[in-house]
C-alpha cells in the first residue's frame, strides 16, 4: 500500500493541489489535507510547486502468493440435483487456469450427493471433494461456511468461484471475511494474471460503467458469477476426476434448528426460456402488458420485464430481468420499451439475438441490440401480432 | 424485542455517468433517498416491535449528511438513531464496510436481532449483511420473506433455489430482508412533528473497540478497483427507423427461423 502525505512544514496552502485532484480528494484548511476519497492517482504530487506532497510507500498486508495455487469451484445441490452454474464456472476456471499454472478442483455440499459427485467427474475436474451429511441437507450458512472454510485451509486455492445463486451469495461474503479477503460479486467478465491476481469485472455504481476490480494483497480471491453469465461447458464422455468423501469438520456446528422445506410450485423459470419478449418502462398502463404476453405466446416463449414495472407492481422478480431480477442468454429476446440500464443489459447481452424497440434513438439498449427498431411499440406490436396470426391462419387453412 | 437496522444512504438516481475520454465519473449535483430495499427491513423491525414490544434502533456509514436518513426512520417510528461518520471510514469495500459496521452496533449495545435489505441500489452487491454477521460470529439467513418470533429465537423463511427452507435462529442474529416481506409504510407528518428536534447521535473511530485505522476505510478494504471505463460494443448491428416496421420485423424473425 502506498499513501500521499502532506508535509506540513512546506505547504504553503496555495492550493494548486486541491483543484489538481479529480477526486475532490484534498480539503484546504491552514495546510492541504488529503482524505479518505483519495484514489492514488499523483496527480496532486505532480501539481505541488512547493514539492510538498510525497508518495510514501507502506509495506502492503501482504501474503505469499505462492503458497496458494489453483481454483475451487463450490457446486451447490438443489432439490433436483446439482445445480447447472457450478459446471458453467468449472468450464470458466478450466479457461483461466492455464495462464497461472493452475488446476481446478470443485467442492460439493450437501446431503446425499453420490450423483451429483460422479456427474462433476465429466467436466474435467482434478479433484473433487465431497462433505456428504445429514447435517448439510438444508442451508444454514454458518455450517456451508465451515465445510468450505476446513477444505481451503487444507488445499489453499488461489481463487474461489460461486455460483451467485440464493445460497451463494449468502455463503461467500461469510466465507471471504472469514478470511479477511475480497470478494466481488455478480462478476460478468473473469481473467487469471500470470502473477495469479484474479481480474473480476463487473457493473458497478448503479450505472452505465463497469469496474474492474482485484485483490492483490489477500487470498483467496473470491468472486460470485450468476447462472447463464459464463458459457455452459461441454460434458466429456469419459469420466475423469477423483472423488474425495471428507468428514464434517468439528467447527460444523450451528444453533440454527430446521422447522420446515417445502418445494416452490414450478414457476415460470425465465432464465431457462429459448425466446423471450420483455416489456419496459415504455408501457403506459399495466393492462398494456398483454401486448407483451401475446406476442410471448405466439412465438412459443416466455414473457419478461424489467425492474420498473416490478417496482410498479405490475409483475414479479421471478419475471424480471436485471441485476436484482434474473440472468438470461436465449436465442431471441426482443424487448420493447425498455431504455437499457447496465443492470438489465448485463443480465441479458449474452443472448444470440437482440431487438430492441423503443422510440428514443438515443436509449442505451440499442448499444446492445443486433436489430434496433426506432419506433413506437404501441404501434409496431399490434400490426407484427396480427401479421404473425395471418400467417397462422393461413397454414391452418392448408 | 431489542432490534438494530442497517440503512445506507444512497445517490436518488440509479444512473451515474462516466466521461467515455477520461473515465472519471460525472457525480455533480447528485440526490440522496434512503436505499429503497432498507425500507423494508425498517417496516419489518417497526411491526416486530408492535407485535413483541421492545426499541428500534437505526444506524447508517456514511458522510454528516447521511444524518436525512436517520430524520427518515426517524418519520416511520424509529426510536433511535446513529450516524457513524469518519473520514477513516471511506473509501469502503465489503469487508472495511460491514467490519466498520459491525464495531459500531458493538459499541451501541447489545441487540437481540439486526435488519439488514437485502442489498443497496448503488453497490448492488448484497454481501454486507452476511459479512457483518460473520464479523460478530452470529448466524444469519438472506433473503427471508417472512418472520415469525418464535421462543428465544425467530423463524425465517429463506427461498433458495427450487425451495423455501424455513429455519429457526436463535437470537442474536442477523436477516437481511425481500421485498415482499411487508409494505413500507409512509413517513408521518404527525412523527415528523414530535421527531423535529430528536437527537442523532454521531461518533467515528475514537469510539471503537478496534481502533487501528488500518481495519477501516481504504486501507482496510483488500478490494481494489484497478479502472472504470465505459461497457463496450462490438456487435453486427442494424437500426430499422423507416417504412413499415412491423412488416420488417416480421420478415426478421422468419429469416432467422422463429416463425
Amino acid at each position: 500500500m502506498a499513501q500521499l502525505v502532506v508535509i506540513q512544514r512546506k505547504c504553503t496552502g496555495c492550493g494548486v493541489c486541491v483543484s489538481a485532484c479529480p477526486f475532490g480528494a484534498i480539503d484546504l484548511k491552514d495546510t492541504a489535507e488529503i482524505n479518505a476519497a483519495c484514489r492514488m492517482c499523483g496527480l496532486c504530487e505532480k501539481s505541488c510547486p512547493e514539492k510538498a506532497i510525497m508518495r510514501l510507500e507502506t509495506k502492503a498486508k501482504s501474503v505469499d502468493k505462492e503458497a496458494w495455487r489453483d481454483i475451487l469451484v463450490f457446486c451447490e445441490m438443489t432439490e433436483e440435483g446439482l445445480h447447472p452454474v457450478g459446471p458453467e464456472l468449472i468450464g470458466k476456471a478450466r479457461e483461466l487456469a492455464p495462464s497461472a499454472g493452475y488446476q481446478v478442483d470443485a467442492l460439493l455440499l450437501g446431503h446425499r450427493c453420490d450423483k451429483a459427485a460422479e456427474a462433476l467427474r465429466h467436466y474435467g475436474v482434478r479433484n473433487i471433494y465431497v462433505y456428504d451429511d445429514e447435517a448439510l441437507g438444508f442451508f444454514r450458512a454458518e455450517m456451508y461456511a465451515a465445510c468450505a472454510e476446513d477444505i481451503i485451509r487444507k488445499k489453499k486455492p488461489s481463487v474461489v468461484l460461486v455460483g451467485a445463486t440464493a445460497l451463494g451469495r449468502s455463503l461467500a461474503p461469510r466465507l471471504s471475511t472469514r478470511f479477511r479477503t475480497g470478494l466481488t460479486a455478480d462478476c460478468t467478465e473473469l481473467q487469471l494474471k500470470e502473477n495469479s491476481d484474479l481480474v473480476q469485472i463487473r457493473p458497478a455504481f448503479g450505472g452505465n460503467i463497469m469496474a474492474q476490480i482485484v485483490t492483490p494483497h489477500t487470498r483467496p480471491q473470491f468472486a460470485t458469477v450468476r447462472y447463464k453469465v459464463m458459457d455452459a461447458p461441454v460434458r466429456q464422455k469419459e469420466a475423469a476426476g477423483e472423488v474425495h468423501r471428507m468428514p464434517l469438520p468439528k467447527k460444523a456446528v450451528s444453533e440454527v434448528r430446521f422447522h420446515e422445506k417445502r418445494s416452490i410450485p414450478k414457476a415460470v423459470n425465465v432464465s431457462d426460456a429459448d425466446i423471450l419478449v420483455v416489456g419496459g418502462r415504455g408501457l403506459k398502463k399495466e393492462s398494456d402488458l398483454d401486448l407483451i404476453k401475446e406476442l410471448a405466446g405466439l412465438l412459443g416463449g416466455e414473457y419478461a420485464v424489467s425492474r420498473p414495472l416490478v417496482e410498479k407492481g405490475w409483475d414479479t422478480n421471478a419475471r424480471q430481468i436485471g441485476l436484482s431480477g434474473r440472468t438470461v442468454k436465449p436465442k431471441l429476446i426482443i424487448t420493447c420499451g425498455v431504455s437499457g440500464a447496465i443492470q438489465f443489459t448485463a443480465c441479458m447481452e449474452g443472448a444470440e439475438r437482440i431487438v430492441a424497440i423503443n422510440a428514443d434513438r438515443n436509449a442505451p439498449i440499442f448499444r446492445v441490440a443486433h436489430v434496433g427498431i426506432v419506433g413506437d411499440l404501441y404501434d409496431i406490436l399490434p400490426r407484427l401480432i396480427e401479421h404473425i396470426k395471418r400467417e397462422k391462419s393461413q397454414y391452418a387453412r392448408v | 424485542m431489542n432490534i438494530f437496522v442497517c440503512i445506507k444512504q444512497v445517490p436518488a438516481t440509479s444512473k451515474v455517468e462516466v466521461d467515455e475520454q477520461t473515465g472519471v465519473l460525472k457525480r455533480a449535483g447528485v440526490k440522496s433517498k434512503m436505499n429503497p430495499y432498507d425500507l423494508y427491513a425498517l417496516e419489518t423491525a417497526l411491526r416486530l416491535k408492535e407485535e413483541t414490544g421492545g426499541k428500534v434502533t437505526v444506524g447508517t456509514m456514511g458522510p454528516p449528511q447521511a444524518e436525512s436518513v436517520i430524520r427518515e426512520a426517524y418519520m416511520m417510528g424509529a426510536d433511535e438513531g446513529y450516524v457513524f461518520s469518519d473520514r477513516r471510514l471511506g473509501g469502503a469495500d465489503v469487508l472495511a464496510t460491514s467490519y466498520t459496521l459491525s464495531q459500531a452496533i458493538r459499541t451501541i449495545g447489545d441487540f437481540d436481532l439486526i435488519l439488514c435489505g437485502k442489498q443497496t441500489t448503488d453497490g448492488d452487491t448484497a454481501q454486507v449483511g452476511p459479512s457483518i454477521a460473520e464479523h460478530m460470529g452470529i448466524p444469519h439467513a438472506a433473503w427471508v420473506s417472512r418472520l415469525t418470533p418464535r421462543g428465544k429465537g425467530i423463524l425465517a423463511e429463506q427461498q433458495l433455489q427450487d425451495v423455501i427452507e424455513t429455519v429457526l435462529l436463535p437470537f442474536p442474529c442477523l436477516i437481511t430482508v425481500e421485498q415482499d416481506i411487508y409494505t413500507p409504510r409512509l413517513p408521518s407528518m404527525k412523527k415528523r412533528r414530535e421527531t423535529k428536534d430528536k437527537a442523532i447521535t454521531v461518533f467515528g473511530l475514537e469510539a471503537f473497540l478496534d481502533q487501528n485505522p488500518d481495519n477501516y476505510g481504504l486501507a482496510g478494504s483488500p478490494t481494489q478497483v484497478e479502472r472504470i471505463f465505459p461497457p463496450g460494443s462490438d456487435i453486427q448491428q442494424e437500426t430499422l427507423d423507416s417504412g413499415d416496421l412491423a412488416k420488417q420485423l416480421h420478415d426478421k424473425l422468419k429469416e432467422w427461423k422463429f416463425l
